[in-house]
């Protein structure tokens, strides 16, 4: 059973994994469980199924609940299907001071779906930012697709998401 | 005092500690009560409750007890203003989010966080917010979740890993949203999951078959032994108004530390089952009439003395579950002995005898269970004891977590909850020469003189890499031990297996011993509930027929002493055919069944379980006595009681006992001076068969159909661990045979044939087909072991 499931993962998706496994001592191997993730996550439009899930705990000799309590943990790791392009605008503390809150109302207007919510058309997700990203000097700031886009207004967020397939 | 000693002082007096044990460690050894949830002495630390917050002398603040590690001179207040300010502030934490239901929560009266926030908690409390609301999974019949209530200690999380060797639960998500749960819906299967509801201090995790239905201020306590397996687990019995509620473990750190199976926590149900026997029962004419105990005892006298008149007592037989007590088997062999018949047996999972008169005094452990944790090598053959003796493969666990190499000779590969290292599975015929060559191995790096005899049986068998590794690990550990499970003891070259572990033993200087049986096989050896033994193992020059001649035999009379033959024994059919012939079927029995209805003449009611008193010995030959818990159901009784009387409708002389206690008094003058200790070697196997290539049947047994108390608790019939009814081969042997699940298979064995499931099981060997015991469906197939053919239909 094992061994069907772990399958399901693609050949780049091991190859990936098994690269990740090198960097850690031979008996740690479930250490590249979120580096696994991230990979099999990226190949699935941006989200983990169970099944996914348990092929990764399958392939690192993991409990399948070790890799759902992580899944769940991280807000990198997306457990339910969302839109194509993730949006995370950064509202803590920094931010929300250079007016965090007006983007996020404005991306939410735009978009006509709530925070943590898709589009219909699966383009766009605005995802529940827990953490500051680390780019305070340029707040107010989003990230999109691992891109950051910084000193924000209205304007230019129209402009950014328009450009988007 | 020793060099780890330490002094600490808590409260103002001076205690004596270890080096490295925590605080709470000392504080609970010397009973000074520092408050906790998360903290559990048999698991590991966690320290995410803070509720067990001391003040500690010179710490800039308070500090979990539970993680905080002595050190000489250290000074601790538990309960000065500033530690129980800390304690407060914690408790209004947990409670912020908890739903404070005590009224509908089947924890309530026995809740930590109740007791706790009586102690610690305010009248009112500050939090205006929304509480978090989690939902429920569905975790299997046994477990009930409500998992609003949970306080996020994660000891059940901890039980799983560090216990269970399961990961089944976990903690996902994270902040607010973090909740305990299985994620996706899923049953528990580990067989220790109830020991989850001990831990759990509040109410998320609590009973599902004792929901709502008693209070725990409204119930007793009453000890006993559980009676499911050879541990012999302490437990309680809950009892109100009469009825066992439910059942908790007893601790006992040398016998099952503070943990039960599931088997033993829930099999209560089995008592209040529908087809309890109320009355003696007598048929006439084929039909059943209810009489008084005096009549039945009548009859039983006028049909008895009438065959010992006709057929002579040698036609009689009598079989008593191993899971009886020590006082009824005693008195049992007894009255049969005092009536001239030596047909006693209580082997009934056993078909190969022929070494019994060089057998050890009781298939004995050879070792404290408590010590098996200690082992650094272990060979099982035919055994699984993750489900047939739970609290000893909790030991092996532990071993193996230390680093032991637990290795198996087994006919299915089973899935443990360790590590296990070399493994040989092979089909059952295979498994006497399998451990043969692990024999030529040993002898070939040591040359033990052990005779031409031996040395031209293993000769005859090939080594392969797989022996080596075995036969090498095994000597060259430190402490080692070869043990013999429930598969190898039903196995039909048995007195080979024995022969041959025996000697791998000896080889390697390793403890042979037994971990096969049930709750008192040991006790029923040593009371002599045997045709060859009689009372302390002596001798008898009168040997009887065992278990299985005495249904080949087709007797006159047969004494059943509750058991249910067609699903307990080795060959259900063999004993029905025998039990329908018979012209006097006497059966004490707690339940009525068709079967029994059937080819019984004279029906027996019995107390069972928690209702019974007496005493049973484990497989590490401790006895353990008990009394009755609650009032036996009906007019049923003791067994002991009805065999006292029956001794005196038989005109035998002492059978004239008061109490249980004068039987076990009798009986411990016998015993005392016993020693358990194996015997030597055993009995040289003839020849040894290899793979023929046919296709062979082999049986083993499902943890919750091993006996008529627990095929009849309901919430265990449940779970998987059930007889399933289904003919288990190996998808490559299903391919060749041309048959495959989508329909029946016709199953032809011993000139029967029937029409069973197939079920694709890829952990047995080839040529390999697995029919689980005690299943109503399969019993009609005859033997456990045997050639076997499978076709479609
Ligand atoms: S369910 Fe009970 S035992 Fe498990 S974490 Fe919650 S409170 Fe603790
Ligand atoms: S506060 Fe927004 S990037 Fe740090
Ligand atoms: S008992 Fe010490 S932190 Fe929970």
């Amino acid at each position: 059973m094992t061994e069907t499931t772990a399958k399901e993962l693609s050949k780049h998706a091991r190859e990936e994994i098994d690269r990740w496994i090198t960097k850690y001592p031979p008996d740690q191997k479930q250490s590249a469980v979120l580096a696994a993730m991230r990979v099999v996550q990226h190949e699935n439009n941006g989200y983990l199924t169970t099944e996914l899930m348990d092929a990764v705990a399958a392939y690192l000799d993991m409990a399948t609940i070790a890799v759902y309590e992580i899944a769940s943990f991280y807000s990198m790791l997306e457990t339910e299907p969302v839109g194509r392009h993730s949006i995370s605008v950064c509202t803590n503390i920094s931010c929300m001071l250079r007016g965090s809150d007006e983007i996020v109302e404005h991306i939410e207007r735009k978009l006509d779906i709530k925070t943590g919510e898709s589009t219909s058309d699966g383009r766009f997700y605005i995802k529940q930012e827990e953490e500051c990203l680390a780019a305070c000097c340029g707040g107010p700031m989003m990230m999109i697709d691992h891109k950051y886009y910084e000193n924000l207004t209205s304007g230019m967020i129209d402009e950014i998401l328009d450009k988007l397939d | 005092m020793s060099d780890d000693t330490i002094t600490i002082e808590v409260d103002g007096k001076p205690y004596e500690a270890k080096k490295g044990q925590m605080l709470i460690e000392v504080t609970d050894a010397n009973d000074i009560y520092v408050p906790r949830f998360c903290y559990h002495k048999n698991l590991s630390v966690a320290a995410n409750c803070r509720m067990c917050l001391v003040e500690v002398e010179k710490a800039p603040k308070p500090l979990p007890a539970c993680a905080t590690p002595v050190m000489d001179g250290m000074k601790v207040s538990t309960k000065s203003a500033y530690a129980v300010e800390a304690q407060k502030s914690v408790m209004e934490f947990l409670l912020i989010n908890h739903p404070l239901d005590c009224p509908i929560c089947d924890q309530g009266g026995e809740c930590e966080l109740q007791d706790l926030a009586m102690g610690y908690g305010r009248d009112v409390s500050r939090y205006q917010e929304q509480k978090r609301v989690v939902q429920d999974k569905n975790i299997g019949p046994l477990v009930q979740t409500d998992m609003t209530r949970c306080i996020h200690c994660t000891r059940c999380v901890r039980f799983g890993e560090e216990i269970a060797g399961l990961q089944e639960l976990g903690a996902t998500g994270r902040g607010e949203h973090m909740l305990i749960g299985t994620y996706i819906e899923k049953s528990m299967c580990s067989e220790l999951s109830g020991n989850i509801i001990d831990l759990c201090p509040v109410g998320a995790l609590t009973s599902k078959p004792f929901r709502f239905s008693a209070r725990s201020w409204e119930m007793a306590q009453y000890n006993g032994i559980a009676p499911h397996d050879a541990v012999g687990s302490n437990i309680y019995f809950h009892v109100k108004d009469d009825r066992v509620k439910r059942v908790v473990p007893a601790e006992n750190e040398m016998i099952n530390e503070v943990w039960i199976s599931d088997r033993d926590r829930f099999s209560y149900e089995g008592l209040y089952s529908d087809d309890r026997l109320l009355a003696p029962m007598l048929k006439e004419n084929g039909e059943w009439r209810q009489v008084d105990w005096q009549t039945a005892f009548q009859t039983i006298k006028e049909r008895l003395e009438e065959i010992i008149a006709t057929d002579g007592a040698n036609r009689i037989g009598a079989l008593a579950a191993p899971t009886s007590t020590c006082e009824e088997l005693y008195l049992l062999q007894k009255l049969m002995r005092g009536l001239g018949c030596h047909n006693i047996d209580h082997r009934i999972h056993q078909v190969d005898f022929t070494d019994q008169d060089v057998a050890p005094l009781f298939p004995w452990l050879g070792m404290p269970i408590a010590e098996l944790e200690a082992l650094d090598a272990a060979l099982l053959i035919g055994a699984y004891p993750r489900k047939e003796q739970p609290m000893i493969n909790h030991r092996l666990r532990k071993a193996v977590l230390k680093g032991a190499d637990i290795m198996l000779v087994n006919s299915v590969d089973y899935e443990f909850n360790y590590r296990t290292s070399d493994k040989l599975i092979s089909s059952p015929g295979v498994l006497p020469a399998m451990l043969a060559a692990i024999v030529k191995v040993l002898l070939e790096s040591d040359n033990k003189a052990v005779g031409k005899d031996v040395e031209r049986l293993v000769n005859q068998v090939q080594v392969e890499e797989t022996h080596r590794q075995i036969a090498g690990k095994l000597a060259s550990a430190e402490t080692r031990a070869v043990l013999l499970g429930n598969v190898a003891v039903a196995h039909p070259q048995f007195s080979a297996i024995r022969y041959l572990a025996d000697m791998i033993a000896r080889l390697t200087h390793a403890n042979f011993g037994y971990m096969s049986g049930h709750a008192n096989t040991a006790g029923a050896c040593l009371v002599g509930a045997l045709p060859h033994r009689t009372v302390a193992g002596l001798a008898t020059n009168n040997t009887g027929l065992n278990a299985t001649s005495m249904f080949e035999e087709q007797l006159s009379a047969y004494v059943l002493l509750n058991l249910e033959p067609e699903l307990d024994c080795w060959d259900g059919q063999l004993a029905l055919t025998a039990l329908q012939a018979a012209s006097c079927v006497i059966a004490m029995t707690p339940y009525m069944t068709t079967q029994i209805a059937d080819y019984a003449d004279i029906l027996l009611p019995i107390a069972h379980y928690a209702e019974n008193e007496g005493s049973i010995v484990n497989v590490e030959g401790v006895r353990q006595g008990f009394c009755s818990a609650v009032t036996t159901v009906g007019e049923s009784r003791p067994a002991w009681k009805v065999l006292r009387v029956l001794g005196n409708t038989l005109n035998q002389a002492g059978f004239d006992y008061n109490t249980v206690n004068e039987i076990t008094d009798e009986l411990a003058g016998m015993l005392d001076d016993i020693k358990p200790g194996l015997t030597d070697g055993g009995q040289l196997p003839g020849a040894l068969s290899i793979a023929n290539g046919s296709l062979q049947r082999m049986t083993d047994f499902q943890m919750n159909s091993a006996d008529s108390l627990v095929r009849r608790a309901s919430a265990l019939q449940q779970t998987r661990d059930v007889a399933d009814g289904a003919v288990h081969i190996n998808n490559e042997s299903a391919n060749k045979l041309g048959i495959s699940t989508e329909q029946n298979v016709l199953v032809k064995q011993n000139g029967v044939g029937l029409q069973l499931p197939l079920l694709i099981d890829d952990r047995l060997p080839d040529n390999t087909v697995l029919i689980h015991a005690a299943h109503p469906a399969c019993y009609a197939l005859g033997p456990w072991f045997g050639d076997i053919t499978l076709e479609r239909c």
